[in-house]
């Protein structure tokens, strides 16, 4: 090849990968627990503290794993999105409370109803360094063995549940 | 009104700017002298036009008009006028019409300053800057209207972020953009002699004055920026290897194997086909750096806010601009012919050498900037490259450099011979590596990057010494100060130039050798020290602002029990944006400087507290300008102001040196 | 006893300048979180380093790193801890695997290759650039016009 061409090649090669990198989000974390076993946790229940949050116990069912928080907006967005989900029941949903106050996550439930079948409290913050949280919310789905399968960044949206965690959970009932 | 006159302005300039990029093009290539005549008034109405537009915008903010969305989204009535004029360039919008407007600037310089030109040359050079602004032009017509009204009007802006408040903000972005933007003329002189077909050495010496006023600025530009973060942010870094920092100094380094590669095809008539790409290059990543930083591609701390349709415009305008240029060049550069043959160890091969490195040195800041975004592409995971790995890569290879840096100047040109370079050199590496060696167990500490660095240093400035000293025996005149004038200031030039990276790469060695910090909590009339220094805390008192509330604290520093100075660092709460500050007090001195730093407020008046010793660090500035008052003095060179005056092209008086060499 | 308790007031006042404290408990192991943080990046203020950041994550973080040095666990330990759950994301050092070779040897063979190129370029050319030699009588010519120049000026 002509040795003049070499920079005009490789110009176009970076420029390739300009472009694809405009489709892309550099701030998001893909999450390197994806295909390993959820973290175990032992946390608390919001509502009966007595009680205890574990996913040793939701082993061989397929279920959501919802970090939120009552100062969170982007949580009051995704709300509705779960509250249907819940109701359509085709997935338990439980939620960690991330680093929140006890009153006011009990308030904000009860003021725009509660989607999650139990909640677990996160006082520290521990609970979600274990799971890779860098931000509220965030969604795991988890499988009947306990291994986590998808991570959802951010809010949920209608067409992410439809086109993404419902086929996986239809999927992964059917293992 | 006044802000859609601006608007009509910008239209205005682009038509201009299809004229001015189009026909004098086309009249060169034809022969057409009135379409080639057509370039200089053009590119001084374009100037007019860009002006006024910018005036517009500027009286928009100085008349806190919040009916003008740009001008709502980073002023506010409260913020001071200085920095309301500097907010023009605080967001997208505003710092691409400064881009447009400086590249303006420099057409006009180009008007001025090319009567000696060949017309088809400068009608190029001219009809290229063109082509550049219409893309820029677009782009503000069609995504980015620094004009754009907001109806209803807001009754209040958003402010400027607290971050730009500063006096830094006034004048760091204009001489980065002069530098950056100032590349365009080295790159427009590059197509016009691809287009015209001639890259005889006289391209490469009207190309030397413009590239090296431009890196000038680039200099300090960079240097600004770094000092700004350093005494803003409140850490006392100075350099991150921030995507958009590295974005202004690729085309630093790009510039500088430029500016040593016109040197040699200036002096020489050698490698024209590689200075030409270089000057491609050096603009090029300029392109590129603009389109980084406004993309939303990679995260950086100074990115613009950022929305995928203008990235696509800036990869379409980079792909155009770059594309087509690399294109010409592949096309027309085989057909230039070749330079003087010269040996491998000569200053020719020395100085290609220089340009080697620092080419690979730009090409790695590249590759580690980018290659997040190549493996996310890839889907291939997702990394972080900071500064551990540019310290690890950068420094390997800049030492070869530098250590060239001495033995280059000092080499024959065409075939240098080593016997007769060693024994010329041979004091000074003695001294230099012993003084390496022997300091930093003076000074308290020895590492082997400590003694790298003054290892460098040292050479560079002995082996600039024994340059000087060479010179001033060939010159004649009867005192030494008679002599020192009469070596000419291109040289200086150079001396100055390099012994301004010494300085340079003593401030960071020392740094980062010796510096020293304390995190403590404080209460009222608690000392702390550092080395020979003692901090003493006397609370802090409420102070308001203009636009914020403080807290300022007071230290009362004193050095082996007589006071110094004192010291007012502050946390400062902008409630605008809700954005809390701080402002670290510094005292600057030649040897160090200190730095205090307000941390968080803690129970009953006490304050956790951060103080640093910074010995030597105001150096790495200081050699920067130096760097560019070194550039500054190469420009001064008699044949340029000369060939100013008589508007004559700039020949080289020949030195007595090279009449008797002849001999 | 109100003497003793006078001077002990007097000099417990704030007119002793004391010392100040440092800000952490233990200064060793602060300065080895530092060491450790300085080279994290935070993931929240993704343009700063978790040693630097004071975004609450930051934190956090920086309180399971303190804790996880208290016992006693070594640096690569409290990277592969961090690497497990954010992902390499979080080393701003990109750590030396398949996918980053060529981040990590790309420099050095741009190098290599440049210098390789210039080396092929300058003995290719000393071959086809023929040397015109400069005569005795066209030295001579020369040095006539200088001596003419110099007369001028």
């Amino acid at each position: 090849m002509n040795r003049f061409l070499l920079p005009l090649s490789i110009f176009v090669v970076v420029v390739g990968f300009l472009g694809i990198g405009l489709t892309l989000n550099p701030r998001e974390i893909p999450s390197p627990l994806v295909g390993k076993a959820a973290p175990e946790f032992s946390q608390p229940q919001l509502h009966e503290q007595e009680k205890i949050l574990s996913p040793a116990d939701l082993k061989g069912k397929v279920w959501l794993l919802n970090f939120w928080a009552s100062w969170c907006n982007g949580c009051k967005t995704e709300h509705p999105v779960l509250m249907d989900l819940a109701k359509s029941g085709q997935v338990p949903i439980y939620g960690m409370d991330y680093k929140d106050q006890r009153e006011e996550a009990l308030t904000w439930l009860q003021r725009g109803g509660n989607p999650y079948s139990l909640v677990g409290v996160d006082e520290t913050g521990r609970v979600g360094i274990n799971y890779g949280v860098y931000g509220v919310p965030e969604t795991y789905v988890i499988d009947k063995q306990g291994v986590i399968r998808y991570k959802q960044i951010g809010p949920l949206y209608p067409d992410t549940v439809e086109k993404k965690i419902l086929p996986l959970v239809k999927q992964l009932e059917s293992q | 009104m006044i802000p859609e006159i601006g608007h009509f302005a910008l239209i205005l300039a682009l038509c201009v700017a299809l004229v001015q990029g189009i026909l004098p093009i086309y009249g060169a290539a034809v022969g057409n002298s009135a379409l080639m005549s057509v370039a200089k008034p053009a590119a001084r109405t374009q100037f007019l036009l860009v002006l006024t537009a910018f005036g517009c915008l500027a009286y928009a903010f100085a008349d806190k008009d919040f009916s003008v969305l740009y001008v709502a989204a980073t002023s506010n009535s409260q913020l001071p006028l200085h920095y309301r004029l500097a907010a023009i360039w605080g967001a997208h919008e505003g710092s691409l019409l400064l881009w447009t407007f400086i590249l303006t600037i420099w057409m006009f310089a180009v008007t001025l300053f090319s009567t000696h030109l060949p017309d088809a040359m400068r009608s190029r050079i001219l009809g290229v800057m063109g082509l550049v602004s219409v893309g820029f032009l677009l782009f503000m017509l069609s995504v980015s209207n620094p004009f754009e009204r907001l109806i209803p009007a807001a009754p209040e802006g958003r402010d400027l972020n607290p971050l730009l408040q500063d006096p830094g903000m006034v004048i760091h972005p204009p001489m980065l953009y002069m530098g950056y933007v100032g590349f365009s003329v080295a790159f427009a002189f590059a197509l016009a002699a691809l287009l015209g077909g001639n890259l005889d050495a006289a391209w490469a010496r009207w190309s030397r004055p413009w590239t090296t006023v431009a890196w000038c600025f680039l200099t300090v530009g960079i240097a600004m920026g770094s000092g700004w973060a350093y005494y803003e942010l409140g850490w006392g870094g100075w350099w991150f290897w921030d995507p958009v920092e590295n974005a202004s100094f690729m085309p630093w380094l790009a510039g500088t194997a430029l500016v040593h590669s016109l040197a040699v095809t200036d002096k020489r008539g050698g490698f024209k086909v590689w200075t030409v790409l270089l000057a491609i290059m050096a603009f090029s990543l300029s392109l590129l750096g603009t389109f980084l930083v406004r993309s939303g591609v990679l995260t950086s701390v100074h990115a613009f806010a950022t929305d995928p349709k203008r990235g696509l415009f800036i990869l379409a305008f980079l792909a155009i601009v770059i594309g087509g240029s690399l294109a010409l060049y592949a096309w027309r550069a085989p057909k230039v012919g070749l330079g003087g043959s010269f040996a491998m160890l000569s200053r020719e091969g020395m100085l290609l050498a220089n340009n080697v490195l620092l080419v690979a040195a730009m090409g790695s800041v590249l590759l580690g900037t980018l290659y997040p975004l190549f493996l996310d592409a890839l889907d291939l995971g997702k990394i972080s490259v900071g500064p551990p790995y540019f310290d690890s890569v950068f420094v390997p290879l800049m030492v070869p450099a530098l250590f060239l840096m001495g033995i280059g100047p000092l080499a024959q040109w065409k075939k240098a011979s080593v016997p007769d370079l060693a024994k010329r050199l041979k004091w000074a590496f003695g001294v230099s590596l012993v003084s390496a060696l022997t300091l930093p167990i003076v000074l308290g500490s020895w590492t082997p990057l400590l003694s790298l660095g003054l290892l460098l240093a040292i050479w560079i400035v002995t082996t600039s010494a024994i340059g000087l000293r060479e010179r001033l025996a060939h010159v004649n005149g009867n005192s030494l100060v008679e002599r020192l004038a009469s070596v000419p200031r291109s040289y200086w030039g150079m001396l100055v130039a390099h012994c301004g990276i010494a300085v340079f790469i003593v401030g960071v060695t020392m740094v980062k050798g010796f510096e020293t910090e304390k995190d403590v909590r404080m209460n009222v009339g608690e000392t702390a020290s550092i080395g020979d220094y003692t901090f003493r805390f006397d609370g802090t008192q409420d102070v308001v602002g203009p636009n914020y509330t403080a807290a300022r604290g007071t230290f009362h520093v004193s050095q082996d029990g007589r006071e110094t100075t004192v010291l007012y660092p502050e946390k400062r709460r902008y409630p605008v944006q809700n954005q809390v500050m701080t402002e670290a007090a510094i005292d600057p001195g030649l040897l160090r400087d200190l730095y205090v730093s307000l941390g968080e407020p803690i129970d009953d008046g006490a304050w956790s507290v951060r103080l640093y010793h910074k010995p030597f660090i105001d150096w790495i500035w200081g050699g920067c300008f130096i760097m560019a008052l070194g550039g500054a003095l190469a420009i001064s060179d008699r044949r340029y102001r000369l060939a100013w005056r008589k508007q004559e092209p700039a020949v080289p008086v020949p030195t007595r040196a090279a009449r008797r060499k002849v001999a | 006893m109100k003497w003793v308790m006078l001077i002990i007031l007097c000099l417990s006042g704030p007119a002793w300048a004391g010392e100040a404290r440092p800000l952490a408990d233990d200064p060793a192991a602060e300065a080895r979180l530092k060491h450790l943080a300085v080279e994290l990046r935070c993931l929240v203020c993704q343009n700063q380093t978790l040693a630097d950041s004071n975004a609450p994550l930051a934190e956090d973080l920086r309180r399971e790193v303190r804790e996880m040095i208290a016992k006693n666990m070594s640096d690569q330990e409290i990277i592969e801890f961090l690497v497990a759950r954010y992902g390499d994301f979080v080393l701003y050092r990109p750590p030396l695997k398949a996918t980053t070779t060529v981040l990590w040897v790309g420099p050095f063979v741009l190098m290599a290759i440049g210098a390789t190129a210039l080396v092929i370029t300058l003995r290719r050319r000393s071959r086809t650039v023929v040397e015109v030699s400069v005569t005795d009588e066209e030295h001579r010519r020369v040095e006539q016009l200088l001596a003419e120049g110099e007369k001028r000026s």
